[in-house]
């Protein structure tokens, strides 16, 4: 008796550590990164640092610390990538929770978790290859290296994630309510559209958040595929530099302990903040979406 | 260059008894250029195959990653295409890091082009123009309708630090040019793209054939307005320095080269070496001031 009650409690202890441990990791992180950004702005003006759009920490004439255009391009890549994937993700996932024989779904589903272990410089290397030559055909730019590669390669990281978990939310929803709008005289459209995905949105919203999070800070494929051009973005055929590339650029070199190295700290805050906002949005949505229900 | 080389020495003589001798047969980190990286993969196999227990291991990652590597002392030997920064000099001598640069190859930067651009031979003055963002169409150099698709590397790379300072003049790349991943991609961008044009080490215009590769045409470049272009594949115009783009290629080490980096080091400088450097596309380092340079630098 007294074995098991000592055993109990090394667990209990076990799994608050753990808990703990997350938390300071997470507190730990984002003391690094304001502590390590904050010094950029004994030099940079943090107005001038959010609003200009000139970024060149490195010119042989006059540093510039500017992030507009990065962040601009980040969200208009991100933005890109969510409008192409999803409508497509759950198209899928009503598909795979309501239309496909199981044995399709049997199949089709481990499929597209499998896409979702593709490495990153995989993908980044089929924009480079594949996407980009496409898109200066269809566009005739002369290069695809632009913001909807970019799109349309996150889109594709993004999908297995949305498909997933928007299907198992769908799946969540009693089966009451399906029948119950069966036996109301509802279609299968009806249902699906009115009954099914209403009831499933909050699951549907949170896989929507997860693929926009793999999306904002995916790096290395941007990388490969945006052409990383500095310049503030004209549209989605512009050449663009996220900020996750330019960090993923310039911290291998950067002299430490300069403004240039505090600078790019200070762009990881700024991420860090935009992926906290998105965030915080999602759960209010989810909250208020939550309370109506009950 | 060589005031910082005689302070080397200087230190080194001081500071010599007193920096921890290397454990013979540790396998060799080298880590730096990208442009280089090819190249010195390639001998470091060749010096592998014919010496036994010789274990290197050799990284890319720019320039300025090698640098970094040598300063912080996690490689034996940094690759760098373009020269230590003062900064730079100054952290490593902070450490207790004394550089010493060996120059292993000569790398004639080519301007290249897309085969079907028009334009045979441009002046350093329009190459720099180019790169600034001053020119926006081909038509104002020849005749050409197309907008310019500018393609260089990123500021992590030796590469564009050397054209930066050296084809620039020393003033900020245009913000629309294209930054790559590495010399490759660069390639791949102009094969595909009738308005680029790029920077890229001589390397890595062949195929395995040793053709230059399909679809790219390398300009002829003049230092003056009217004056003669010469060609970064004329070994001759390198050699004499008529060509106006080419550029050492080093491996700097701390101190001194010491015993496994010493012997690989000289093997790379000596004939076999050189003959491997001419046969991948690089200009071998001749006997003029950067063999005297060298001869200093393993003393």
């Amino acid at each position: 008796m007294r074995g098991r009650n000592i055993r109990e409690a090394v667990i209990r202890a076990f799994f608050f550590a753990s808990g703990i441990l997350a938390v300071l990791v997470l507190v730990g992180i984002f003391l690094t990164l304001v502590t390590t950004a904050v010094p950029a702005f004994r030099e940079i003006k943090i107005g001038e640092f959010l609003t200009k759009t000139a970024w060149d920490p490195t010119s042989p004439e006059e540093p510039e610390y500017g992030i507009l255009s990065m962040v601009v391009s980040t969200l208009l890549v991100t933005g890109g990538a969510l409008l192409l994937a999803v409508p497509i993700g759950i198209a899928v996932a009503a598909y795979l929770s309501d239309v496909a024989h199981w044995r399709v779904r049997e199949v089709l589903k481990p499929v597209v978790e499998i896409l979702a272990g593709i490495p990153s410089v995989v993908i980044g290397f089929l924009g480079l290859v594949l996407v980009g030559p496409a898109l200066a055909r269809i566009f005739h730019t002369g290069n695809g290296l632009n913001a909807l590669n970019g799109s349309i390669l996150l889109a594709v990281m993004a999908l297995p994630t949305i498909i997933s978990i928007s299907e198992d939310s769908l799946n969540a929803v009693p089966k009451a309510y399906n029948e119950a709008s069966l036996a109301l005289g509802g279609s299968r459209w009806q249902t699906l559209w009115r009954v099914k995905l209403p009831a499933g949105l909050s699951g549907i919203i949170a896989a929507v958040m997860l693929g926009m999070g793999r999306a904002i800070g995916e790096t290395m494929t941007v990388l490969m595929a945006t052409g990383n051009a500095r310049a503030f973005p004209h549209g989605l055929l512009s050449s663009v530099r996220t900020m996750t590339a330019d960090i993923a650029i310039e911290l291998g070199e950067v002299p430490y302990y300069t403004t240039h190295y505090y600078a790019l700290f200070a762009i990881g805050l700024v991420l860090f903040i935009i992926t906290f906002a998105v965030n915080l949005v999602a759960d209010l949505v989810l909250h208020k979406y939550q309370e109506r229900e009950q | 260059m060589n005031r910082t080389l005689i302070i080397a020495i200087l230190t080194l003589a001081l500071l010599g008894p007193a920096l921890p001798a290397k454990p013979a047969g540790k396998m060799i980190q080298i880590k730096g250029s990208d442009t280089m990286v090819n190249l010195v993969q390639i001998l470091a196999e060749e010096y592998m195959g014919k010496t036994p227990g010789a274990a290197i291991a050799v990284l890319g990652g720019g320039s300025g990653t090698g640098i970094t590597g040598l300063i912080n002392q996690t490689c034996d030997i940094a690759d760098h295409s373009r020269e230590w920064k003062q900064k730079e000099i100054d952290q490593a001598w902070e450490k207790g890091v004394t550089p010493r640069f060996i120059v292993v190859a000569v790398d004639g930067l080519s301007i290249v082009v897309n085969e079907k651009n028009p334009i045979d031979q441009l002046t350093m003055t329009q190459v720099g123009a180019l790169y600034r963002g001053e020119i926006k169409n081909w038509k104002t150099l020849g005749d050409f309708q197309k907008p310019v698709s500018l393609y260089g590397r990123q500021s992590n790379s030796g590469t564009y630090v050397f054209m930066q300072e050296f084809v620039l003049g020393n003033k900020n790349y245009s913000p629309d040019m294209k930054e790559m991943n590495g010399n490759a991609q660069i390639v791949e961008g102009l094969i595909q793209d009738e308005g680029a044009v790029g920077y890229v080490g001589v390397g890595y215009l062949y195929d395995e054939n040793r053709q230059i590769r399909k679809g790219l045409k390398i300009l002829k470049i003049s230092k003056e307005p009217n004056g003669t272009g010469y060609l970064p594949t004329d070994k001759a115009a390198v050699d004499s320095g008529a060509y106006p783009i080419s550029r050492p290629l080093y491996m700097a080490t701390n101190g001194k080269p010491k015993a496994d980096v010493a012997r690989f080091l000289g093997w790379i400088v000596g004939p076999e070496g050189q003959a491997i450097v001419e046969r991948e596309g690089f200009f071998t380092i001749g006997e003029g001031k950067y063999k005297a340079d060298n001869d200093k630098a393993f003393k």
